[in-house]
């Protein structure tokens, strides 16, 4: 009984008060700033050096969609790339995750997430989301775990996971799609009633990731299904998760 | 013909892998077994026209490995040795999967990951065990489960509550990864898909990747990267168990433990962090070393987080493991016995949970665990109380290991450069998980280059625990027993 009481005060209050304000250290790598200047002749290393193939030359550019963020290209870049730890990486719109030379984190993040006014009234106080691993490693599903633990605690903004589609507003990816769960996938997708929301966690979800040229993957769910948010990162961190969807709820 | 003797990441040249006729190969496999060996790998290899059977049998108390092979013809088929020796069930409806040499006799001859009903009319689809009886149901769950968790098919024959026999359909996270290896040829991809085989196991599988390299390559690591690795591995041991008895704790309702050890766990990985920049691990390990070191700072940093986390998971789990509503679920819940687990060739903490004394890092030492030798520690009931606590006395044991591994000097390079891979070899890496036993084979051809990539991540040998874990338990016991493994889906599909 004593012990238990113990325990309890020394784990105390877990819950960071304000995540808006929550920082991560200065290891984590986060949005790269690019600036081909510093060292042109690195960026074909970077380009080669890259295993998704993320990077692109002539002008030199990194798409988030494909980033792991290895940090192999900062390695050779001399320079020329540098991850910062800004965790705030989510965009309602694919082609905003390509990041060119020059371009400053606050360009990247003002431009991110467009704030609709039906999402908002729909689901800014409420959000259920049933979260689907389609070939995922098990690291973004445990980061999108730990975004419900007592130091993250989304459940406090009423976003919450639920164990079924009939009960979700909307469906959130993990993994390349691997041919044995494309029509599972589907079938979840398609239980969830109207209005609905997707949203695509981590690399492998946006664009396949170390996965893009396997031939045990099909991704022609997603030819068809419109994705409402993409979270970069191998996997993101559950602020990346959190941020996102608290600026696409318009809270 | 004499078995080829090495130990874990010594390579050999293919040559010296006796060819032998399929069927002394199994005469000597069960005697070997009944001597005292283990089944660690059993995978084939396209050769020319013909199919190489490659096995790897372990001596766990002579720390060698012994290797032999056989050939086969397209079609061919062999006589199974699982009605003689059951550890091989899996492994040889594998290879039958990956290369359609039928083993005659296999009593469960069914697929492995391709079997998923509708989703490709060639493959053999996934028939069920079908209970008969009065007011006998099939509770079908998956592939999408409750929670946020990866997916696989359990199909329960149960009459009431009660689980007569589990039945699990797994290859829903098949991604091609063993194809992968082969086919890419940049180390730094290979690297990074090592990270990826199962996404909470980055350190282990990685590590037994860059070592077999390492092996391949003719390179010595630094003593402070080998240190540096052991702090690595035991890190992310310590992050998971933690994690692992959070979840438990939930599962029974036990919601002071969900929370408690979930906020530890942070703690755990924030340090890892702190270290490579990744929660997980990622980009800490390469080829040749490792990436990141451990200056004065780190190492004060890491000392003061493993002092208050001692005594904050030493309180907690005495609080979980004195408490009666506890005990009353997780004692003598999916129990299995020490036999089974012998007979099925269990491994990790859910083998010595049920008795089974086997530790890589003791039995096979690889790294910097020759230097931090490990004692093994074993329980006897085999339930999910034995399951659950054996993962407190493993958090304990890391957290010395850490102690240790950190005093160790720092001053070494951190990362040496390597060449080409040894042509036409073999080598057989083999770590200690937090799940338990992972095995990776390769093989390089006469240019130096991967041809083959055999992996084995301890879900392989434990999936069948959990089917049989849960025998003549109530339903509702699943999650519990489920979660008293946790195995992995990805690692497990490849």
């Amino acid at each position: 009984m004593f012990d238990l009481l113990k325990l309890r005060l020394r784990h105390g209050r877990q819950a960071i008060p304000n995540l808006r304000k929550a920082e991560v250290l200065e290891t984590f790598r986060g949005f790269p700033i690019i600036d081909e200047s510093i060292n042109p002749e690195c960026s074909t290393k970077c380009s080669e050096i890259c295993p998704t193939g993320a990077i692109e030359i002539n002008p030199l550019r990194i798409d988030l969609g494909k980033c792991i963020f290895c940090g192999e290209c900062e390695r050779v870049s001399n320079g020329a790339i540098k991850f910062t730890n800004k965790y705030r990486l989510g965009s309602s719109k694919r082609d905003t995750l390509i990041i060119p030379s020059g371009r400053k984190y606050e360009e990247f993040d003002v431009a991110a997430i467009e704030v609709k006014k039906e999402i908002h009234k729909l689901f800014g106080r409420s959000l259920k989301l049933r979260q689907v691993s389609a070939g995922g490693c098990n690291g973004c599903e445990m980061e999108l775990g730990a975004a419900t633990n007592v130091n993250f605690d989304i459940g406090r903004f009423g976003i919450d996971f639920v164990a079924s589609p009939r009960h979700a507003d909307g469906i959130v990816i993990t993994g390349p799609i691997s041919i044995n769960m494309a029509p599972a996938l589907s079938d979840a997708y398609t239980s969830i009633s109207d209005p609905k929301i997707v949203i695509a966690v981590g690399a492998c979800a946006i664009s396949g990731g170390l996965f893009s040229t396997s031939n045990q993957i099909n991704r022609s769910f997603l030819d068809e299904v419109p994705v409402d948010l993409y979270i970069p990162g191998c996997p993101p961190h559950p602020l990346t998760f959190i941020h996102a969807l608290l600026d696409y709820l318009g809270r | 013909m004499t078995w080829c003797e090495i130990k874990n990441l010594q390579s050999v040249p293919l040559a010296d892998i006796p060819v032998m006729k399929f069927s002394s190969l199994r005469n000597q496999c069960i005697e070997m077994i009944s001597k005292g060996c283990r089944v660690v790998q059993f995978f084939g290899d396209m050769d020319k026209d013909c199919i190489i059977l490659y096995v790897v049998l372990a001596d766990d108390e002579q720390s060698k490995l012994y290797l032999a092979a056989s050939s086969f013809s397209e079609n061919e088929s062999f006589e199974s040795i699982t009605p003689e020796v059951k550890s091989f069930h899996l492994f040889e409806r594998e290879f039958y999967e990956q290369f359609g040499i039928k083993p005659d006799g296999h009593p469960w001859l069914k697929p492995v990951r391709k079997g998923i009903a509708g989703v490709s009319g060639n493959e053999e689809q996934y028939e069920f065990f079908k209970m008969g009886g009065e007011e006998v149901h099939e509770v079908g769950v998956g592939p999408i489960h409750a929670g946020i968790i990866e997916p696989g098919h359990f199909r329960f024959s149960c009459h009431g509550e009660k689980i007569y026999n589990l039945e699990i359909e797994l290859g829903f996270q098949h991604r091609g990864i063993e194809e992968l290896f082969i086919r890419k040829s940049s180390p730094i991809y290979l690297l990074k898909l090592s990270e990826s085989i199962a996404g909470d196991t980055v350190i282990g599988h990685t590590g037994t990747f860059v070592r077999a390299i390492e092996s391949l390559g003719e390179i010595d690591i630094s003593r402070s990267a080998m240190a540096i690795r052991v702090i690595a591995i035991e890190l992310e041991r310590i992050g998971i168990h933690l994690g692992d008895l959070s979840a438990i704790s939930g599962d029974v309702a036990y919601l002071t433990g969900n929370a408690v050890f979930g906020a530890l766990r942070t703690k755990v990985i924030n340090t890892t962090m702190a270290i490579c920049g990744s929660r997980f691990g990622h980009d800490f390990i390469t080829i040749g070393g490792v990436n990141y070191g451990i200056d004065k700072v780190l190492k004060d940093e890491i000392s003061q987080m493993l002092a208050k986390l001692e005594k904050d998971a030493e309180l907690a789990s005495e609080v979980l493991f004195s408490s009666a509503s506890v005990l009353a679920r997780f004692e003598k819940t999916g129990i299995v016995s020490y036999q089974t687990a012998k007979e099925v060739g269990l491994v990790g903490p859910a083998g010595r949970a049920s008795g089974i004394a086997l530790d890589v890092r003791s039995d096979h030492p690889y790294g910097g665990f020759s230097q931090f030798p490990v004692h093994k520690l074993t329980l006897k009931t085999g339930d999910v109380f034995a399951r659950a606590y054996i993962r407190y006395v493993e958090i304990m044991q890391s957290i010395r290991i850490i102690k240790e591994a950190v005093e160790y000097s720092m001053e070494d390079e951190l990362r040496k450069e390597g060449g080409g891979l040894l042509p036409n070899r073999i080598v057989v890496s083999m770590s200690e998980g937090w799940r338990g036993e992972i095995v990776h084979a390769a093989i390089t051809d006469e240019s130096g280059k991967l041809k083959r990539y055999k992996i084995k991540d301890p879900s392989f040998n434990n999936w069948i625990g959990v089917a049989l874990a849960v025998r003549n338990n109530g339903i509702s016991d699943f999650p519990l027993c489920n979660k008293s493994f946790n195995l992995s889906y990805s690692g497990f599909d490849l």
